[in-house]
Parts: C-alpha cells; sequence; structure tokens
C-alpha cells in the first residue's frame, strides 16, 4: 500500500483503473469525466498499462466497443456522466442483458434541459433499471476501493453482470485528497484475472445475443432478477475480502453512521454524507438521536438488510440528487416500498436537494431532518433560491 | 491453390440450413456466400435486421462461427471492440472481423458508428447487404432506397411517385475515408463475390464491401428470380460492381446496355410508373442515372 499520496480525484481513479489490468478501454469526452480518461491515455501513452485505448466518435459507441471487447473476454472500462450516459444507455441495456461483466465510472452530473455540468446523481439513477449493479462512493478513495471491489464483482461467476462506480461530479474527481491506493502486488492478489465462462472463441463458435421470442424472452430477466438479489451476498463477500486484504474497512451494502440507537436516521449517497455526518455529530451533542445511513448499493436494492437496519428508527429521512419528475426521488420510492406491510413502519419523508450542483449547506440539512420530524415529506426541494420568478412558470 | 468444389464443401455451411428466411432471399445467400469465402477463422458482429432475426432465433442458431449481435446502429463500434481484444490478446493474426448489417443499418442509423470504425483503422470487413429498405420491419424507405421507389413510407400516390430521392452512395462515403478497400457486390454474380471478399479479407485495415441483394417481399418480385433481378441491376448498370483497391478502380464490364424498363417493370415496387398516366419522364430520369454509372465506371468496353 501507498500511503497518503495527495491526488487529485480523477488521476487516483485513472491509477487505480490501471491497477485493474482492463485490457481495451473506450471513452468519449465529456464534462466532468473527461479527466479520468486523459489521465487514463497518459497511462496507456506512457506504456504504464498494456491496454488498447479507443478514442471513439460518441458514448453509444463507447460502450459498444467494451462490449465487443468483453465478449472476447478481456476485462474492459469505460466512463461517462450526464449526456454520455444517456446516450449509452440503450447499450447500457444491452449489455446487462448480454450478461457482460463491464465496469465503469459514472461521474454523475445532472441531465439537460438547461444545459448544466455539474453535480447531482440523475444521470446514473435512470440507470437503475438495466441490470447494472450500481455502487456510490462517499470520496475518492473509496471510489477506488469500489473500482476495484466492482470488477471482482462484476466477474464473478455467480454474478456476471456488468457494475457502475458513481462519484460526484467535481466534487470529487477535480478534489485534491490524501488517497492511499494499493500496489499492483496487492490488486493483483485481490482480483484475478478476469475468467469468462463464455466467449467468442473461433475453436468454439457460441452465438451470442440471440434474439428471444415470448417463450424465452421473461425468463431472462428473472435470471437477471435472481441474479441481483444473490448478488448482495457477494458483493458484502467481496468488502470483506477487501477489508481483510487492504487493512481497511469497505461497508459493502452501506455505512452505519451512529444509527443504532437514533431515532431519525439520514439516508443519502454520495458525498453529501460528508456534510450530513457533521451535521449528525452536532445534532448528536445536542441530546438528538441522529445516525446516518449512507447507502452504497443501491442496484441491487439491499431490501432485507435495509429493513433490518432501520426498523428501529421513528424517522427515516431520505436525502436525495434525483427526481423522478411527476413523482417521486427513486430512493425514497424504493425505501417506501421496504417498509410497506410489514411489522416495522418508520415514517419515511423524501427530499430532493443538490440539483444542478446546487451547494447542500448545513443548514439545508438541519432545516430538512426538522421538518421531517412533524410531516411526512414527498419530493419536497429543499433550498430554492426564493428570487426564481416560479409564478410565471407555474401560471 | 484449393478447388473451388474442394473448399465449398467445407466451408458452405457456416451459415447452416434451416434458418427462418423468406424464400428467394437474396441476403441469406449472400452472407452464406460470405462465410464460404471467409471460411471458419472470423468472429461476425451482427447488426439488427433479417439476417439476425432469422439465424438466431433463442435457442437455435444458423451460425457455426463466433457470431455476436449487439444491437442495430453499433455493429462497427462493437467490431472494433472485438478486434481490439483480439489484438491486444494477439489473436489478430489467425482471426479475421467481419461487421455486417443490411442498408438501414448501415447508411442511416449506424453509419456514424461505421464511419468512426473506418477511421481509426480497425482491421475489420464491413459488410453491408444491400435490400434498399428496412425490410425487418416491413418495407420501409431507408437512405438506401432508389429512386421512385415504393416503400410502406415512401408510397406513391395523388402528389407522390414514391421515393422522392436517388439512392446514398455509401461505398463512395467509405472510400472517403482513405481506406486501402471498398467493393461493390451482388448476390447475381457469386463468383465476383467470393474474390471480392476473399480479396478484402487479405487485406489489414478497415475494408467496406456493399453486396446487392434483391428482397422478394420488400420489391414485389417471384422469390424464383432472385438472381434474375439481380443480374438485370448490375446489366442496367444500375448497381455498377466495382472495386478500389489503394485508390485504383476496376469495374466489372457489361456486354451491352440493358433498358432500365427491364429491371423495373417486373417490381411491385415500381409498378407505379408503368400504369395508365404516363410516366416516361421518371424512367427517363432513372434511365439517366444508369446512363451515368456507365459512363463514370468505364461499365461498357467502347
Amino acid at each position: 500500500m501507498v500511503k497518503g499520496r495527495m491526488l487529485q480525484g480523477a488521476r487516483a481513479m485513472a491509477e487505480m483503473c490501471a491497477l485493474c489490468r482492463p485490457k481495451v478501454i473506450s471513452a468519449y469526452p465529456i464534462t466532468p469525466q473527461t479527466l479520468i480518461v486523459e489521465e487514463l491515455s497518459q497511462i496507456v501513452a506512457d506504456g504504464d498499462l498494456e491496454a488498447e485505448f479507443i478514442n471513439v466518435e460518441g458514448e453509444h459507441s463507447a460502450a459498444s466497443v467494451v462490449l465487443g471487447a468483453a465478449a472476447v473476454g478481456v476485462r474492459v472500462f469505460t466512463c461517462s456522466s450526464s449526456q454520455g450516459l444517456l446516450l449509452m444507455s440503450e447499450v447500457i441495456f444491452n449489455i446487462a442483458g448480454m450478461r457482460l461483466p463491464v465496469v465503469m465510472i459514472c461521474v454523475n452530473r445532472s441531465v439537460s434541459a438547461p444545459l448544466n455540468i455539474w453535480n447531482d446523481q440523475q444521470d446514473s439513477i435512470i440507470m437503475r433499471d438495466s441490470g447494472w449493479i450500481q455502487l456510490y462512493a462517499e470520496n475518492n478513495e473509496e471510489t477506488c476501493d469500489l473500482l476495484l471491489q466492482a470488477h471482482k464483482i462484476a466477474e464473478d461467476h455467480r454474478v456476471m453482470l456488468p457494475a457502475m462506480v458513481c462519484c460526484d461530479g467535481y466534487v470529487l474527481p477535480h478534489a485534491y485528497e490524501i488517497v492511499d491506493l494499493p500496489s499492483q502486488a496487492e490488486v493483483d492478489a485481490f482480483l484475478p484475472p478476469y475468467d469468462p465462462i463464455y466467449k467468442l472463441d473461433i475453436d468454439n463458435p457460441t452465438t451470442m445475443g440471440a434474439f428471444a421470442d415470448p417463450e424465452k424472452y421473461m425468463e431472462t430477466r428473472y435470471m437477471i432478477q435472481e441474479t441481483m438479489k444473490k448478488s448482495l451476498s457477494v458483493i458484502e463477500e467481496v468488502a470483506r475480502d477487501f477489508g481483510s486484504s487492504f487493512g481497511r474497512s469497505s461497508y459493502g451494502l452501506f455505512e452505519k453512521y451512529r444509527v443504532d440507537d437514533a431515532s431519525t436516521v439520514v439516508v443519502a449517497l454520495g458525498s453529501m454524507a460528508g456534510t450530513i455526518k457533521d451535521v449528525v455529530d452536532e445534532l448528536r451533542d445536542q441530546g438528538e438521536k441522529v445516525g446516518i445511513l449512507r447507502l452504497i448499493c443501491y442496484r441491487p436494492f439491499p431490501k432485507e438488510a435495509l429493513y433490518e437496519a432501520l426498523s428501529a428508527a421513528e424517522n427515516i429521512v431520505i436525502m436525495e440528487k434525483d427526481i423522478s419528475l411527476g413523482g417521486s426521488g427513486a430512493v425514497a420510492t424504493d425505501m417506501r416500498a421496504v417498509f410497506y406491510g410489514r411489522e416495522a413502519c418508520p415514517r419515511i419523508s423524501g427530499f430532493i436537494l443538490g440539483l444542478g450542483g446546487r451547494d447542500i449547506t448545513v443548514d439545508d440539512i438541519k432545516t430538512t431532518i426538522s421538518k421531517a420530524q412533524h410531516q411526512v415529506a414527498d419530493a419536497d426541494f429543499v433550498g430554492l433560491k426564493e428570487d426564481l420568478e416560479l409564478e410565471g412558470i407555474n401560471g | 491453390m484449393v478447388k473451388v468444389e474442394e473448399r465449398d464443401k467445407f466451408n458452405d455451411h457456416l451459415l447452416a440450413s434451416g434458418h427462418t428466411a423468406c424464400p428467394g432471399c437474396g441476403q441469406s445467400l449472400a452472407a452464406r456466400l460470405v462465410l464460404r469465402a471467409a471460411g471458419r477463422n472470423v468472429m461476425v458482429v451482427n447488426s439488427t435486421g433479417c439476417l439476425e432475426v432469422f439465424s438466431s432465433k433463442y435457442p437455435e442458431s444458423a451460425w457455426e462461427v463466433p457470431w455476436i449481435h449487439s444491437l442495430f446502429e453499433n455493429t462497427s463500434a462493437v467490431a472494433a471492440g472485438v478486434e481490439a481484444a483480439l489484438k491486444i490478446t494477439g489473436q489478430l493474426d489467425r482471426v479475421r472481423v467481419i461487421a455486417q448489417g443490411g442498408d438501414g443499418s448501415t447508411a442511416d442509423i449506424g453509419l456514424g458508428a461505421i464511419s468512426g470504425m473506418l477511421e481509426r483503422g480497425h482491421d475489420v470487413l464491413y459488410i453491408c447487404y444491400d435490400n434498399e429498405a428496412y425490410m425487418n420491419t416491413g418495407i420501409q424507405r431507408s437512405g438506401s432506397t432508389p429512386y421512385y421507389a415504393r416503400t410502406t413510407t415512401s408510397p406513391p400516390g395523388k402528389v407522390s411517385l414514391g421515393n422522392w430521392r436517388p439512392k446514398k452512395d455509401v461505398p463512395q462515403i467509405a472510400l472517403a475515408h482513405g481506406i486501402p478497400y471498398v467493393a461493390v457486390a451482388s448476390v447475381g454474380y457469386p463468383m465476383d463475390l467470393d474474390r471480392k471478399v476473399r480479396k478484402a479479407l487479405s487485406i489489414r485495415g478497415p475494408k467496406y464491401v456493399q453486396i446487392h441483394v434483391p428482397c422478394p417481399l420488400g420489391w414485389g418480385t417471384d422469390p424464383a428470380r432472385t438472381i434474375d433481378f439481380a443480374r438485370l441491376a448490375v446489366l442496367t448498370g444500375l448497381y455498377p460492381l466495382y472495386e478500389v483497391e489503394n485508390g485504383e478502380l476496376r469495374a466489372l464490364k457489361i456486354p451491352k446496355k440493358v433498358p432500365v424498363e427491364e429491371y423495373l417493370k417486373e417490381q411491385v415496387r415500381f409498378r407505379h410508373l408503368f400504369g395508365k398516366e404516363d410516366r416516361s419522364k421518371e424512367i427517363a430520369e432513372i434511365q439517366s442515372i444508369a446512363d451515368q454509372n456507365i459512363e463514370k465506371f468505364g461499365l461498357i468496353v467502347k
């Protein structure tokens, strides 16, 4: 382990990507993902990683290139954000249906219009139905740790599904933090070469991507759904292995921070958890029983583990950077489904914060927690600017 | 050199019988000829379309070579990924990559990905089976549909005479990328087709081969006469067969000019040009396309 290097997040992620030894990398530039692929290009150009780096003409092709390479049986990597991920979306679903263990980083960014290059998590949340495992990181080191684990999870023969590691745009890859990266030998010991179950091979011809009529299609969805459920234990197992191999904790499905005796538990994904932890500490000092459960694994959604972790709480306060317009926040919707019809029945409130890079302040978080003590909120927007001319829009 | 008959016996069924193509399908015949020429050491990336659907319904497959289908428009990018993986794992010296699709996936929805693949120099042979419309979805107009042809989305009507534009010239677009080999072939000329596929696969880098394949269902032609129509398209000059290898053009000569009416009149897709109304002006326009091809490619020995 190389201890304590001050690295820009993107550099750390690129180095970790290279340590995982992907054979084919393909990407198309989009802010704020670009720093990562620029760094990776340099690593390949310097001969420090033996890989084909394919600069494509768009994200649809970036995802398609790694799909094709994965079908030949090599480890692959791609990376995108926002509109790029949306352009990929057709291929994203296709990769999962073809059961190819592609790994990518989504540098989370809002979705246009209006054009906005800053962070929220709408882009990856849209992909929640695609059959990809989704892991959300709080900081740069965790993004790197999850990237390494994602390859191992995706390529596990019990899983064979693609995995997306999500990190908050600008907040993480553009920030300098102290990061401990493992050595090549440590990574190699943790992550063996990809051993495909099926691949394109002239000595053993197979047909991949066959079409399925109504007698067959539904079973393919069922199999992915069942694999998703079973992969929860693989994700936990890989996190435990990571902990014992690298001597630092990796939380698996979620991280609980001062949750066990809490009457109010905030649930959030990604980097905003850092600010929320500070607020939790402050409120604890004032005697309030507050905690935060930081969800790392959003797909598969760890329903039973969440029920167990949160059933003693009175209030669950979901803070999320996405909105299903006309509906609710995606995480809140999923969370309500966990408790509906069950014995434990905490009050569940959903709040929308930080869209398009809006700052999430300590005051925002305090206000939100306090609001949830008195009412059940559903998709309440927090931190709106009062000077917006909403009247005109609302008619 | 291995005799053609012996080679054919070995490779004739790499696209096996038993698939569900229509009777008289020009595409299925051409695809079988392509594989026969290519042999077993190929990986085929296939776009969505008739060829994919009639050959790969799970749990059956007509493909006796490694074959992958992903989506409609990304075939060239998937093939680029296959090639990159073969390259980095040292297999590219013994495995060739073929990307193939219909004219809709080639001239229209997949053109960007094809351009990217050609421009980046991947060692991939792209094959377009050109039956001049979206046949798999029910005969809709593509960029490759010829002038005045009836399709379900370019129907003749009170103010229309069918497709209002001449077909897109994708081989010339491919050539503009400066790639080493571009060829136009026809299922009506199987030996020429065989030679062009073999030639293409002997060259490193990106190659583009477009094959004219009549579609009895979409064209409204007799399934028993697929080869006749393929040949007539060539003999009229409407579908010039040529190849450009490192900038040098060679065209397949035709013995004498056959008037375009001979090709058009028995196809339902052109029937509206032969009704009560006088459409000699429109037929003359089509004839002029053929004449220009004959001139441009030197199709007739003077």
